[in-house]
């Protein structure tokens, strides 16, 4: 059953040294309030999961918190390059990163069949690919058609963390909008984190809204303005220009050290302005 | 150049490849101002769908990335991801798919994984794969979009990351690979098909001011010249208006990069 805690008492209790994380949120409810608290709290050596590790996972890998990267697409959005990611893999900052690379359509997948307690899920997909063969990808035939196709590995994160727009007081979890892959990444985990915008008396039923009952969520923590430069829909918009300007922050490691003092560890109050 | 930029030549030519009433997967950057340029002008029923499975999705403003909040709220339907992935374009559902390359080679494999010969310790990292290697195999045709330069047109992709006709002829079949593969490849200088036999780029389109000795100087393999290479007429101040009034909407320091 739901636990609704602060933000930094409910990482402390699910996100541990040496873990595999997903924070799920395909460009919307990105959960950076609560990447920033793993940040403060000094995280290291995690297995960070994510189809497009973005603004959040750069931050993260250039604040030293990961030893793997675990990922689909790892690109600014219609900006560029993630400097720190970039610099991790070609240069070792802050320390050497390992990659383990798949496509959208495979990572999706992957988390359907750790949703669904399956070890493996099967696509029509990477033939032909430098992917192909890669760990967690394999050949299989069909056993009804022979047909060749694709098997991908569950992912079973340690943890999950999502954003959404509500909870209410007993901890049921409602969001909507572009709703991506957070289902199947929260069912997937053992353990998860659902940062929320507000808490609400009722849940009033919101079109293609995705409602995950208290009892299938950890932890659940106020947030407000928490997916910040990403959004909630009906809450925040989208922070273009930010991501527009995290390209120099990210681009230059004194920048992205400055911005990490000011913005991370200064103080929590940081969390009101980005 | 005479009133248009190289890239506005390209986004008009590929708004132009795409017809009315089609189902178009669409990447951001130039995909994007693409399809949404023939979707304000000659193709007002294209379906927009987006990886972050907005489908139908009716901008008045051009998104940043592919999640923005313009698309969700203008769509017919938003379903998850794994839902667009499995449910829309793996049963070949759409049409068409629009793709960008680091690298591409003669037999339209792309490229947007790593430079360099060594996967582990790669010259340059690129941002992978996303939806593309999927998008390649199962959209009805492919669309590829990219400046073009000697280093990026070369004869064998360091990474094959979407396959586009593999090692030539039969290799989508024997791969398994339901669509047809890239039909068109639209750079900065004209426009390239496919040989139905070899299978092997062509060019078949040059924009104004450009010769067939531009492109192959900037062409990493033995280039190949249809033998009905046609010019490509410079775009209609009308059609450029409307793509300049769409790329106006993105923020300011992105316009240039987004047109890229």
């Amino acid at each position: 059953m739901a636990l609704i805690v602060s933000l930094p008492e409910a990482i402390a209790a699910a996100v541990r040294d040496g873990d595999t994380v997903a924070m799920e949120g395909f460009t919307h409810l990105i959960p950076h309030a609560a990447g920033r608290e793993v940040i403060r709290q000094g995280r290291r050596d995690l297995t960070l999961v994510r189809m497009t590790p973005d603004v959040i996972y750069d931050q993260l890998i250039g604040a030293g918190c990961a030893r793997k990267l675990v990922f689909s697409w790892g690109g600014n959005p219609g900006v560029g390059s993630l400097h720190r990611f970039r610099d991790a893999v070609e240069h070792s900052w802050p320390g050497p990163l390992e990659l383990e690379e798949h496509s959208h359509a495979g990572m999706a997948n992957r988390y359907v069949a750790g949703a669904s307690g399956l070890p493996f899920a099967v696509l029509r997909g990477y033939s032909g690919t430098g992917l192909a063969g890669h760990p967690g990808i394999a050949e299989i035939v069909c056993p009804f058609t022979g047909e060749r196709l694709t098997a991908v590995a569950a992912l079973r994160p340690d943890v999950t963390v999502i954003h959404a727009q509500r909870a209410d007081r007993a901890g049921n979890v409602q969001y909507w909008g572009i709703t991506g892959v957070q289902k199947e990444a929260v069912l997937a985990a053992a353990r998860s984190v659902v940062t929320v915008e507000e808490i609400v008396d009722v849940l009033d039923p919101r079109p293609g809204a995705v409602v995950l009952p208290a009892w299938a969520v950890g932890y659940v923590a106020l947030a407000p303005g928490g997916a910040h430069p990403s959004y909630a829909l009906g809450y925040s918009v989208r922070d273009n220009d930010l991501y527009v300007a995290w390209d120099a922050i990210s681009r230059d490691r004194a920048a992205f050290g400055r911005w990490l003092d000011e913005h991370v560890y200064a103080s929590e109050r940081a969390e009101k302005t980005l | 150049m005479n009133g248009y930029t190289a890239d506005e030549i390209m986004t008009v030519t590929a708004s132009r490849a795409l017809r009315d009433g089609m189902t178009c997967f669409v990447g951001i950057d130039l995909p994007s101002a693409a399809a949404n340029l023939a979707r304000a002008t000659h193709a007002p029923n294209l379906v927009l769908i987006y990886e972050s499975g907005t489908i139908g999705a009716k901008p008045g403003s051009l998104p940043l990335s592919i999640g923005d909040a313009v698309l969700a709220e203008t769509a017919d339907a938003v379903v998850s991801v794994p839902e667009i992935f499995n449910y829309w374009l793996q049963p070949g559902r759409i049409d068409v798919g629009f793709l960008g390359a680091a690298q591409i080679d003669k037999f339209a494999n792309i490229n947007t994984t790593v430079i360099g010969a060594d996967y582990a310790e790669p010259k340059v990292r690129l941002p992978g794969a996303g939806g593309a290697p999927e998008i390649a195999a199962s959209c009805g045709e492919v669309i590829v979009i990219t400046r073009q330069t000697r280093r990026k047109f070369v004869e064998r992709v360091d990474f094959v990351t979407s396959v586009g006709f593999g090692d030539g002829p039969g290799s989508r079949k024997y791969l398994g690979l339901t669509g047809a593969g890239p039909q068109k490849v639209i750079t900065d200088l004209g426009v390239f098909e496919p040989d139905p036999v070899t299978c092997e780029l062509v060019l078949t389109g040059v924009y104004p001011g450009v010769d067939v000795a531009d492109v192959s100087e900037q062409t990493g393999w033995e280039l190949r010249v249809s033998a009905d290479l046609q010019p490509i007429p410079p775009p209609p101040e009308s059609e450029l208006a409307v793509l300049r009034d769409l790329l106006a909407t993105l923020p300011k320091a992105d316009r240039e990069g987004a047109a890229r």
